[in-house]
């Protein structure tokens, strides 16, 4: 009786393995290293070109000529060895290969720590360096040690205005930074059945702040339905019984909404204990909170009235950017004093537009609040898209209306 | 494989973002990653790291998968990294380049001589040897390689 990682990795908890990779893929950030590692292996060999991608999305566009330059060297390449390429504005790399690319069962390999999200579909998917990834690029696998799972038990569903923003941060707290370090997590119950796509995508995604090496859903129903979209018959994985090192059970009825505070993504306090802080900026998107229903959720609370504080909206991709555009959100988001940014990370990695002043406070909808990460001297708070809209709208932390 | 060096100690969960800030990254050239290391944890830092080991505490290396920061360490003249526990991404990059990334709980007094012994497997501090966590076999090889290109380049 095996976990999911067990299963798709093929060998039981504590094993090294050498496994074929089906997707790897790397940033304009990890690329450029990883096409210098690549070279300095000394080979001009390229294990299979379809099952590699290099997918610009950090700084977009470039934001001076030192950027430029880098990216057009690591662009030229893309072109010239026919990987599977997508230039600025296409979007995140994780919601890129979110739209109807992984699938259940695959070893997906990202040079990006954020890799764990695309875990969601039921892949084994996690993030590697520079290096590993060049080495991946020459061989087309690379090695792994089978991790052991904690079993995340989800039971009930959400009520008022709590999101699964709120309990990634819920079990962050409660795993602590490293509480998952060389573990997988495995979201399974009732509650985890019930949960859409998106919400799945949130949740994997924060695994890695507990030290994860994976977060992983049981592809179902909802998952063949959501990649049938992209014309993918995808077969159900069933859980089998099998053996957690850990437990952690959470009630979705329980969770309220929650902030994480300067300067760790596990300290994190209900929205109440914070109301009333004064903010700065108000920052919606990436690869975890960038997805259409989170405009489209942002655009019906602000829609019809103004933002109190500057607010920057990063649609995750291009399709999330047409689908806003298409159902009218962006309309509502614009003229409700909203500015957006081109698909990509925006401001969440420090390097470029956005960034914060010293003393500004930013309440954003990602995954990290590092000391000085969005800027020398700034605050990070991190909420759901409902708080962050709620915030928005007074100028500092407030709780979302019931939904 | 061996190795010897004066401490420098820090606190646990240092991410990446503090060994690097993603300002600096930008660049192909290392110099610029060395020359801002630890900026926003301690600058002071930077010219005590030459001929150091680095005794951290838990989840050292956590956050953003980016290898300028094992790189810069490296370059910085860090002879290794001894901590109780690492986060997965810095642990497979810093063997990948071929710096030494120990798992062993240390007390740590700044400026004392830390020596190691990867083979025969401790770390010691004070005069006492501690055992460490030994390297998978695969590990060992990479790093007796000097990282992974220089492996691939012996395994091709």
């Amino acid at each position: 009786m095996s976990t999911l990682s067990e299963r798709i990795l093929g060998a039981p908890a504590g094993e090294y393995v050498d496994h074929k990779v089906d997707r790897a893929y790397v940033h304009d950030g990890t690329g450029v290293l990883t096409l210098e590692t690549w070279k300095r292996m000394g080979s001009v060999r390229l294990s299979d070109a379809n099952r590699l991608y290099i997918l610009f999305d950090h700084i977009v566009p470039a934001n001076n000529s030192t950027t430029a330059t880098l990216q057009h060297e690591l662009r030229e390449f893309a072109c010239g060895s026919f990987l599977q390429f997508s230039d600025i504005g296409g979007g995140i790399c994780h919601q890129i290969m979110s739209e109807g690319v992984v699938l259940p069962n695959e070893v997906v390999v990202g040079a990006d720590s954020h890799s764990c999200t695309l875990g969601a579909f039921g892949a084994f998917a996690t993030g590697v360096g520079a290096t590993d990834m060049a080495a991946i690029w020459l061989t087309g696998e690379t090695w792994f040690r089978v991790p052991e799972s904690i079993g995340i038990h989800l039971s009930g569903s959400f009520q008022g205005g709590a999101e699964a923003k709120d309990l990634a941060l819920s079990y962050v707290s409660r795993l602590g930074m490293d509480g998952g370090t060389y573990c997988a997590l495995e979201f399974v119950g009732d509650g985890a059945g019930t949960l859409g796509m998106e919400d799945r995508l949130v949740l994997t995604n924060l695994s890695v702040e507990t030290g994860a090496k994976t977060g992983l859903f049981y592809a179902d129903e909802i998952t063949g339905k959501y990649l049938a979209t992209a014309g993918h018959m995808v077969q159900p994985q069933v859980p089998e019984s099998c053996t957690y090192i850990r437990n952690l059970e959470f009630d979705l009825d329980d969770i309220v909404p929650m902030v994480a505070v300067p300067h760790r993504v596990d300290t994190v306090k209900p929205v109440q204990d914070l109301a009333g802080l004064p903010i700065n900026q108000v920052f919606v998107g990436t690869c975890t909170n960038g997805r259409y229903p989170d405009l489209a959720r942002f655009a019906r609370v602000v829609k019809g009235r103004k933002v109190a504080v500057r607010t920057i909206i990063v649609p995750a991709s291009r399709a999330v950017l047409s689908e806003a555009i298409r159902t009218g959100v962006l309309t509502d988001l614009v003229e409700a004093g909203c500015t957006i940014g081109t698909p990509g990370c925006g401001p969440c990695l420090g390097s470029h537009m956005g960034v914060l002043g010293v003393g500004e406070v930013c309440l954003s909808t990602a995954n990290r609040n590092f000391k000085n990460r969005m800027g020398i001297g700034g605050e990070i708070y991190l909420s759901s898209v409902a708080t962050a809209a709620a915030s928005a709208l007074e100028g500092e932390i407030t709780e979302p209306e019931v939904a | 494989m061996q190795g010897v060096g004066h401490a420098v100690c820090l606190g646990p969960d240092i991410d990446t973002d503090l060994v690097i800030a993603g300002r600096y990254l930008r660049t192909k050239d290392h110099s610029q990653w060395v020359a801002h290391i630890f900026e926003d944890l301690d600058p002071s830092l930077t010219s005590r790291l030459r001929g150091s080991v680095i005794v951290a505490g838990k989840n050292f290396g956590c956050g953003s998968s980016r290898e300028q920061a094992a790189i810069a360490l490296h370059e910085a003249g860090v002879v290794a990294v001894v901590a109780p526990s690492f986060a997965r991404i810095f642990f497979r990059n810093a063997i990948n380049i071929g710096l030494p990334a120990i798992e062993c709980s240390l007390n740590c007094r700044d400026g004392q001589k830390i020596r190691f012994d990867l083979t025969d497997g401790w770390v010691e501090a004070e005069g006492k040897k501690h055992p460490i966590h030994p390297l998978s076999p695969r590990m060992q090889e990479i790093l007796a390689a000097g990282g992974l290109v220089n492996y691939w380049k012996a395994h091709p």
